[in-house]
């Protein structure tokens, strides 16, 4: 489980994050929503060491996030954060075993190689794992970097607006995968999004963040209420019942 | 080009560059050499061949390190100031402590180059506008900036004779008994192979490589010394050669990619091979006097520096 507790951020004298408190539980789906500027990747980066916080605690398996050692860290959870536009030319296999850097430094070993081979299944990259990088489509290189992910096999997998750019057959794409990774391999997936319908149709749990403070947190079916959304977003948002989901009608 | 080639061509070059000079060895004669032949090979061809290799392999593979680092194909020890800092260092050390040997005159220019690739560094991090091309430039005219200063300080005290010779490379000075400091850095590349893993992960980033629990600073530290170690090493034995470490790794990743455990081998290769190919043609083309290196090379790589530029778009 993942704790936080009284966590925040500054920028240049402003609150990011206010005192942020909030449970993670484990084998769920959560997202993080809200309007721009709400604090949700902060706090994502935060709960990730990617950035310090400036007061408060972070517990992950108990174990305040300061106290753990980057290394073991890396085995118990990952990120990957919306810049995936990074310039090097890799190969999709490459870049995957790199998921294994923190078990092996780099000589990989048989094992690795299972977990390697698995992630690139998983993520159905067979045909193009000896390509580069660069050779790829933005739906593909995110689904290459998932894997990398996946191969380095966290308990806890953060996911920074994992959609961003993606046309409407990967967005799915990709959010089936994170319920597979939950449903089938037991993973705990946090993610930031903005899709709030994506939110509704795949995660069990949704934090809703505005101003760097949670002002609401609950199940999908609590959070995906007109009364709750309009808190978060400042507007109206007509919330209907399509296909056994409950689907914001908030285009016009 | 596979490896094997590569390695059979640095064969070739090597033994070619045993054979060429004023004084006529030739190849037929390597079973009965006279004494004087054997000199001039044992003190001066082999001593030169020798460093012509180290400096090539040790400068691409710093150069291969920093682009990695810096994710930037443009940044290398020429275009980030690092080389000049070298030079300044060596002018400080021949002004103020004019008496210390070559160990002391190294430590003296690795200090100033340290400090001026941190300095390059720094700018990096304010710098809002990371265009591909910008960083060098400001890489350029900051290390302009620090060799109008070493030229400065040159003519006022003198020193411009004898700080020609680590302005421009030149090999046609070496000889045995004034070289050996270049074999520091072959530990120096050791490390290099080494630490190539984890140069990779932190040139995905520094989130990327916190992610997979690198201590990302402590990485790009390490680099960033061996970067400027090399590089006074260099510069204080042969001089200042350009553009090596810039155009050999880009030749190289171009083909084989960004993972350092893949590329560094040919980079090595392709670093010897090119400088022991320049030295050669700078030996014959004026032959019986010589161009240095620093210019053979200054030449021919500005000039593949500047079909790289035109090109860039498939670096970006």
């Amino acid at each position: 489980m993942v704790k936080v507790r009284g966590v925040s951020k500054k920028y240049g004298g402003k609150m990011v994050v206010d005192r942020v408190n909030v449970d993670i539980a484990k084998g769920k789906i959560t997202s993080f929503i809200g309007p721009n500027g709400a604090g949700k990747s902060t706090l994502m980066s935060m709960i990730s060491r990617l950035i310090t916080k400036d007061e408060g605690e972070i517990l992950i398996d108990d174990k305040e996030i300061g106290s753990w050692k980057s290394g073991e860290l890396a085995k118990k959870i990952s990120i990957l954060k919306q810049s995936n536009h990074i310039n090097i030319k890799l190969k999709v296999k490459e870049l995957v075993s790199f998921g294994r850097f923190p078990y092996s430094q780099g000589k990989l070993t048989k094992e690795d190689w299972i977990h390697i081979d698995e992630a690139i299944a998983y993520m159905d990259l067979g045909s193009m794992q000896d390509k580069y990088l660069d050779e790829l489509s933005g739906g593909q290189k995110q689904r290459a970097f998932i894997a990398m992910v996946i191969a380095q096999n966290t308990d806890y997998i953060l996911l920074d607006e994992p959609l961003n750019n993606l046309d409407m057959k990967h967005s799915v794409q990709i959010m089936k995968v994170l319920r597979r990774l939950v449903d089938e391999l037991g993973k705990t997936v946090i993610i930031v999004i903005h899709d709030i319908n994506f939110a509704s149709c795949y995660s069990d749990y949704i934090v809703a963040l505005k101003d760097g403070i949670i002002i609401k947190e609950g199940t999908t079916d609590e959070i995906m209420d007109s009364a709750v959304l309009k808190e978060v977003y400042d507007m109206d948002i007509p919330v209907e019942i399509i296909g056994g989901n409950k689907i914001c009608v908030y285009f016009r | 080009m596979k490896k094997i080639y590569l390695a059979a061509l640095l064969i070739a070059f090597s033994v070619l560059s045993l054979f060429i000079g004023v004084k006529s060895i030739s190849i037929t004669d390597i079973f009965h050499l006279t004494g004087d032949q054997w000199e001039i090979l044992w003190i001066s061809r082999i001593p030169r061949l020798i460093s012509i290799i180290i400096a090539g392999v040790s400068m691409s593979i710093v150069g291969l390190i920093m682009q990695q680092l810096t994710r930037n194909k443009f940044v290398s020890p020429t275009t980030a100031g690092t080389m000049d800092s070298a030079s300044f260092g060596i002018m400080v050390s021949m002004l103020l402590f004019s008496s210390v040997g070559p160990l002391g005159k190294m430590s003296v220019a690795f200090i100033f180059s340290l400090t001026g690739t941190f300095i390059f560094m720094k700018i990096l991090d304010r710098v809002k506008y990371k265009d591909t091309i910008f960083i060098p430039l400001v890489g350029l005219m900051f290390g302009g900036i620090v060799s109008s200063a070493t030229t400065f300080f040159a003519y006022k005290y003198d020193l411009i004779q004898s700080m020609s010779a680590w302005l421009y490379g030149d090999f046609s000075m070496i000889m045995q008994g004034r070289y050996e400091l270049i074999y520091i850095s072959v530990p120096l590349v050791v490390a290099a192979y080494l630490y190539a893993n984890k140069f990779t992960v932190a040139g995905m980033g520094e989130e990327f490589a916190v992610n997979l629990g690198l201590n990302y600073k402590q990485v790009v530290n390490l680099g960033l010394v061996l970067v400027a170690l090399v590089t006074s090493v260099v510069v204080l034995t042969v001089g200042s050669i350009p553009f090596i470490g810039l155009i050999v790794p880009n030749l190289v990743t171009m083909y084989l990619g960004d993972n350092l455990k893949n590329n560094l081998s040919h980079t090595a290769l392709l670093g010897a091979v090119f400088v022991l190919a320049c030295d050669i043609l700078g030996r014959v083309v004026i032959y019986p006097y010589e161009v240095p290196i620093g210019l053979t090379v200054g030449v021919i790589g500005s000039g593949i520096f500047l079909y790289m530029l035109m090109r860039r778009k498939s670096y970006e």
